[in-house]
């Protein structure tokens, strides 16, 4: 039996420090990217259609496709630089500070959460769907998904994102699938765009509503910075993170434009805009029982995919901020056999699966775009810093993204509209979410800091930034 | 500069400050829940004809919404659910308030507790 004993920072057997293992590839980092956010493409980028009608959803995915471009290139100078766990967590406070850093840590683990919550609840509503036997309710599917993910992720993470690829990539193939049995450069045998998207509906809200739809055109791409959570379990972080992050975004903006043109084609925007499984309601309205079967499977490994990610995230988030002591050392220990935060991945569990209960999809998908949102800001303000602080030449980059400081602009410009599009419509929870890490920081910073190291919060072998 | 050393937490404390995080948590998703906040702002506007006519959908959207199983009457609530985008300002300057301040603190409090990590980082080389 192993003697284990844990410290604040590691776990020790025998005297020796136990860290998270390095045996992830770009593959992987792909995999856990386009894995969280694939399911996007599946539910909840049609809301956007809602709020704005089909054109507006349309041009969301062009315009917020820019935002996500900017949030990768940005990242991946930054991560392939601070490559540590917890990824955004790692940078804000090398960057930014502590208290930046505990709340970007609580922004990555509820965008996370409440995202896994939402792929649990269309997991669930989706077998649900199909069964259609009275009575059935998707409570026991959302349990089974949560617990059995967990158990997962605890088992250790090259296994977890093995599974990821294989059920992200037949996934993805199942959207190339639909999209060429659909005879795509035909108009008016399956595909209707012209009689669906008429000058008279494509944005029956005007211009206003494009703005609206920025909430929910998030979904298409919510979560591809996730990549740089597995900072410390890539081989090569300077090339894996940067590679996969980009090939990552790369994929998703070729998938989502295939599912508008699709989905947009094949129903009205007013169903488009409140159904939860456009994709799969497009392998039925196909007529073909091949497609539609294929699309309801891909649907179920989307939400598992995503899911999965996300408990993998979120752990990893929860758990740099126990090493650090931002929250009790407890959660920071790493299990002595499968080198996972196992502390972390078990007290998520509950959470998520309290909120998978008493939340429903709409107003899970909300909580998790407002802490992205949030992030993206705060990315926005972290790269200029970051290049203030060290220059180009002071330190060694792993990758240096280009157009400096025009993606970062872009970027803060795009979270503004996204703010004022959530206020349009979900404004309350807005205010409520930003009030509460308002409240949270202030415990932070007047109460939990006393038990930081403070030294210990700079670990990085970079010069002393300048202006300090 | 002395390097600070922190208190030792005590498992109650550890127990204690863990409570407060998870009550933390549930306050911030769930009371919007319980008290209505969340979701969108949508209402439905009747119409008196219930007919694919009337509801603006063409002989290829009606044909649609038959095969997913709609009729006018079922669609009729689908259809006229609408967002009403009407500004509310002084909801609106609360939230650019809130969300300043929020940010202000966060930048200004951070760099407070930045410069004692470099001054301890930087001062013991």
């Amino acid at each position: 039996m192993t003697a284990a004993v844990e410290t604040g920072l590691t776990t020790t057997i025998h005297g020796d420090r136990v860290s998270l293992l390095r045996v992830l590839g770009p593959a992987h980092v792909w995999a856990l990217g386009v894995g969280i956010v694939l399911v996007g493409e599946f539910t909840g980028w049609n809301f956007s259609a809602d709020k704005g009608g089909a054109l507006a959803a349309l041009i969301v995915c062009w315009i917020v496709g820019l935002l996500y471009t900017s949030v990768a290139m940005i990242d991946s100078e930054v991560t392939s630089t601070v490559a540590a766990a917890g990824g955004q967590y790692a940078q804000a406070k090398h960057i930014v500070g502590p208290l930046m850093a505990f709340n970007v840590a609580l922004f990555l683990v509820f965008a996370y959460t409440m995202l896994e919550v939402s792929d649990a609840i269309l997991l669930g509503d989706t077998i649900v769907a199909k069964a259609g036997v009275e009575g059935l309710t998707h409570n026991s599917f959302i349990a089974a998904t949560i617990v059995v993910l967990a158990w997962l992720n605890y088992r250790g993470v090259l296994m977890t994102l093995n599974v990821n690829f294989v059920i992200t990539a037949i996934a993805y193939v199942s959207i190339v699938i639909l999209f060429f049995s659909v005879s795509p450069w035909t108009q008016g045998a399956v595909l209707k765009l012209n009689e669906l998207v008429t000058p008279g509906n494509a944005l029956p809200y005007g211009w206003i509503g494009v703005i609206a739809a920025f909430q929910f055109g998030i979904w298409y791409y919510l979560g591809i910075e996730g990549t740089t959570q597995a900072a410390e379990e890539v081989r090569s972080p300077a090339r894996s993170l940067p590679y996969g992050t980009m090939a990552g975004m790369i994929t998703l903006l070729i998938a989502a434009a295939m599912t508008w043109y699709v989905c947009a084609s094949m129903m009205p925007w007013e169903y488009l805009g409140i159904t939860y499984y456009p994709l799969w309601d497009a392998g039925k309205l196909s007529g073909s029982p091949l497609l539609e079967n294929l699309l309801f499977i891909a649907t179920l490994l989307s939400a598992l995919a995503s899911a999965n990610g996300c408990i993998n995230d979120a752990a990893r988030a929860w758990f740099s901020l126990g090493r650090d002591r931002y929250l009790p050392s407890w959660f920071s220990a790493v299990h002595p056999k499968y080198r996972t935060p196992y502390r972390s991945i078990l007290f998520l569990l509950p959470i998520a699966l309290a909120f998978a209960f008493i939340a429903d999809l709409n107003q899970a998908i909300t909580f998790s775009i407002l802490s992205g949102v949030l992030q993206y800001t705060f990315m926005s303000i972290n790269i200029m810093m970051f290049r203030k602080k060290w220059p180009l030449g002071s330190i060694r980059r792993g990758y240096t993204h280009p157009f400096h400081p025009l993606p970062a602009i872009v970027l803060f410009c795009l979270c503004m509209v996204t703010f004022f599009a959530i206020f349009l419509g979900f404004g309350s929870q807005l205010i409520a979410m930003t009030v509460f890490y308002f409240l949270i920081s202030l415990w932070f910073h007047f109460y939990r800091y006393k038990f930081v190291r403070r030294g210990d919060q700079f670990s990085m072998p970079w010069p002393k930034p300048q202006g300090y | 500069m002395a390097r600070y050393t922190p208190p030792q937490q005590s498992k109650a404390g550890q127990i204690f400050d863990i409570a407060v995080v998870v009550v933390a948590i549930f306050v911030a998703l769930w009371l919007p829940l319980k008290l209505g906040l969340a979701g969108a702002a949508k209402s439905i506007d009747p119409l008196d004809a219930k007919t694919w006519d009337a509801l603006g959908q063409n002989a290829t959207m009606a044909s649609i919404w038959e095969k997913l199983g709609y009729t006018p009457e079922t669609a009729h609530d689908v259809i006229q659910n609408h967002f009403h985008y009407i500004i509310d300002w002084p909801t609106l300057i609360i939230m650019a308030i809130v969300l300043i301040a929020y940010f202000v603190f966060l930048f200004r409090a951070s760099d407070k507790e930045y410069r004692e990590v470099i001054n301890e980082k930087f001062d013991d080389k």
